[in-house]
């Protein structure tokens, strides 16, 4: 398009609020620096040993039994986490009840707690000697140095997640949807189906893969339950840690960057999920 | 009667919402609680819904006990004030979900569901918005939708909290006329709540004015227009101008004010206040007028005239701009009441309360004014 008239000039639009180019530069810098050039360098370490190698490394039998024991115990661990943080997430909202605020503050100490205390912690409890190894293991129930073991270690660690991102959906969650649906005849539990659970259900699976995510990575708090033997309860990032102790930077690289692709492949079919479940937000006519 | 509730009160704390309510909704009958806010009449509608539960009091539908019954069986359509449509359902699951979940025994089969869900879409004029999401709709629409949904599993009540509330004037007016419509052919009993009494009025068979928690007057509409049961209801349909005055042998008095053409009350002599609508009052100039034009204004049809008294009392009259030339700024003028209402004077009342059963520390509510 050209101007009709020769005096004509641009108008550019003035925005709001000032300060978009400074922040975002900062943004971007910070992200770069922090986040996007370790990423590029690990991706290019990984890349360095061509395709076939890669894959080689990757499906040797200690580093599939790794990933599997990781992928397992991840799993299991964000059920635990998904069913609980719901639980608990609820009872904080709907329920008023004394010492409501010390519970609700429990909540982010698995956050706050360096990983490592609490790996200390899980496996003195439940060691045989320990408060919960003591009754367990009389039982024939092993937890320590076993898949569950690491599973309770992720667990402990990632169930904050859930816990805050469902919270607040729930709290802004407009009681007359619920009131609205009791008056057409939905009875409590068809109103939560129906009703509060699509609500909280964007949330919710941001939660859970959050959680899957931090577990994949989790390693303070395993490496301590877990025993760490190989091929039966060695998970995947304590194995990177052994290659680089070995010198070894590509078989680490590439074992890191299996959890990497991993880990994105999971947060891309959340959003998929999510966008899918918020379609209804629509854009208006 | 369809539905009767009895001596309802309700209490949040030390605060009484509800204080001893009393009605009588006959069978499709369209009723309006009209009310300032804060007069309990969205408390009482979410009572009879089963969303809030009285302190004391009974409730009772065809004879029945509706207060033994949950809200998911009392068999009322609640339409919010804010529609509380299902965000994450298109309009033909919001009409549908009443049906979808009744008990399996009485749930119609999808087809049955399917082919109610078109017909209230068509009854309602809104076929073409079915597959849409509540976010995609306009006020008026959602209104339409979230009645379509209240309608679905014909209930014997149908509530309206504020139905006009959110909406435009113009919407109003059209959804007001089309909600008569509706009411006319569902005949479903229909409780509206509302603080537009212009549209109370329009709407309803029978209008309830409500006031801090109490049922002030119940009547037709032109009944409560013309003659206000206590000097809440004449304040709240807009008699805004309240003057002391003398009642003698049943006629109003006072200095600079000619009131022979209100009919005569069966009133005590002795003081009174009068209550007027700034249209009722008409400017008359005259040499030794007590009243004293301050002020005028024109709104186009009208004009305003601002009023002083001697004494220092001021007042707003309006009188159609063409019939008002006359009128002056610091014209001295007495005033001619066509209409207004009397009540006995709270502070000086010694009579015994037309209503023998309201209590004692019931005072706006003891003032009955006697009608002609």
């Amino acid at each position: 398009m050209t101007a009709s008239t020769p005096t004509a000039s641009v108008i550019r639009p003035k925005r709001v609020l000032p300060g978009f180019g400074l922040t975002m530069g900062l943004t971007l810098t910070y992200v770069g620096i922090i986040i996007l050039l370790p990423i590029i360098a690990l991706v290019l370490k990984g890349a360095e040993v061509g395709p076939l190698r890669f894959l080689e490394i990757a499906s040797a039998p200690r580093t599939l039994a790794a990933l599997k024991l990781t992928i397992s115990a991840a799993a299991m661990a964000s059920v635990l986490c998904a069913v609980y943080g719901l639980l608990m997430a609820w009872v904080l909202v709907r329920y008023d009840f004394p010492g409501k605020r010390l519970l609700d503050a429990l909540i982010d100490i698995p956050f706050a707690l360096p990983t490592a205390v609490a790996g200390l912690t899980l496996s003195a409890l439940f060691a045989g000697n320990g408060w919960y190894g003591a009754v367990l293991e009389p039982q024939g129930i092993k937890v320590v140095y076993t898949i569950w073991g690491v599973t309770i270690a992720m667990a402990f660690t990632s169930i904050p997640f859930v816990v805050r991102t469902v919270q607040p959906v729930l709290e802004d969650l407009d009681p007359q949807y619920e009131q609205a649906a009791a008056t057409l005849g939905a009875f409590p539990f068809t109103a939560f189906r129906r009703i509060v659970f699509p609500a909280i259900f964007p949330a919710f699976v941001v939660g859970i893969s959050l959680s899957f995510a931090r577990s994949l990575g989790e390693f303070g708090a395993v490496v301590f339950i877990a025993g760490n033997l190989p091929m039966e309860t060695e998970i995947a990032s304590l194995l990177a840690v052994i290659r680089l102790e070995e010198y070894d930077y590509n078989g680490a690289a590439v074992i890191a960057l299996t959890l990497l692709i991993l880990a994105l492949v999971l947060l891309a079919a959340s959003n998929l999920l999510q966008a899918r479940a918020m379609r209804y937000k629509g854009k208006r006519q | 009667m369809a539905l009767v509730i009895e001596n309802l009160t309700r209490r949040f704390g030390a605060t009484e919402v509800l204080r001893g309510i009393d009605l009588a909704v006959a069978d499709r009958e369209l009723v309006a609680l009209l009310g300032p806010s804060g007069s309990g009449k969205t408390t009482l509608l979410k009572i009879i819904a089963g969303l809030d539960w009285p302190n004391a009091g009974s409730l009772t539908v065809a004879d029945e006990d509706w207060l033994a019954r949950r809200p998911q069986t009392r068999e009322t359509g609640f339409v919010f004030q804010h529609y509380a449509l299902f965000p994450h359902m298109r309009v033909r699951d919001n009409i549908a979900f009443g049906l979808t979940v009744q008990p399996r025994p009485r749930r119609p089969d999808a087809a049955a569901i399917t082919a109610r869900v078109n017909e209230l879409l068509q009854f309602l004029q809104i076929e073409t918005l079915a597959d849409r999401y509540p976010a995609e709709l306009s006020g008026g629409q959602r209104q339409r939708v979230a009645l379509g949904r209240a309608l679905a599993t014909s209930p014997r009540i149908l509530l309206l909290d504020e139905p006009f509330g959110a909406l435009d004037a113009q919407v109003r007016r059209d959804l007001r006329r089309w909600l008569r419509h509706v009411h006319e052919a569902s005949g479903t009993t229909t409780i509206f709540v509302t603080h537009d009494q212009e549209e109370a009025f329009e709407l309803a068979d029978r209008v309830v004015v409500m006031g801090a928690g109490r049922i002030e007057q119940i009547g037709r509409p032109d009944e409560i227009y013309d003659h206000p049961a206590s000097p809440f209801v004449a304040r709240f349909l807009g008699h805004t101008v309240e003057l002391p005055v003398t009642l003698q042998a049943g006629r109003v008095q006072a200095r600079g004010l000619d009131a022979t053409a209100l009919p005569r009350r069966a009133l005590p002599d002795g003081p009174a206040r009068l209550f007027l609508r700034a249209s009722d009052i008409t400017p008359v100039p005259a040499e030794d007028g007590r009243y004293r034009i301050t002020d005028l204004a024109s709104t186009g049809a009208l004009l305003r005239v601002r009023l002083t008294e001697s004494a220092g009392v001021e007042m707003d009259a309006e009188v159609p701009r063409r019939t008002a030339t006359a009128l002056a700024v610091g014209q001295a003028v007495h005033l001619r009441v066509q209409a207004g209402c009397v009540f006995v004077d709270p502070r000086s009342a010694t009579a015994p309360p037309a209503r023998p059963t309201v209590p004692a520390d019931a005072p706006l509510s003891e003032l009955k004014e006697s009608l002609p």
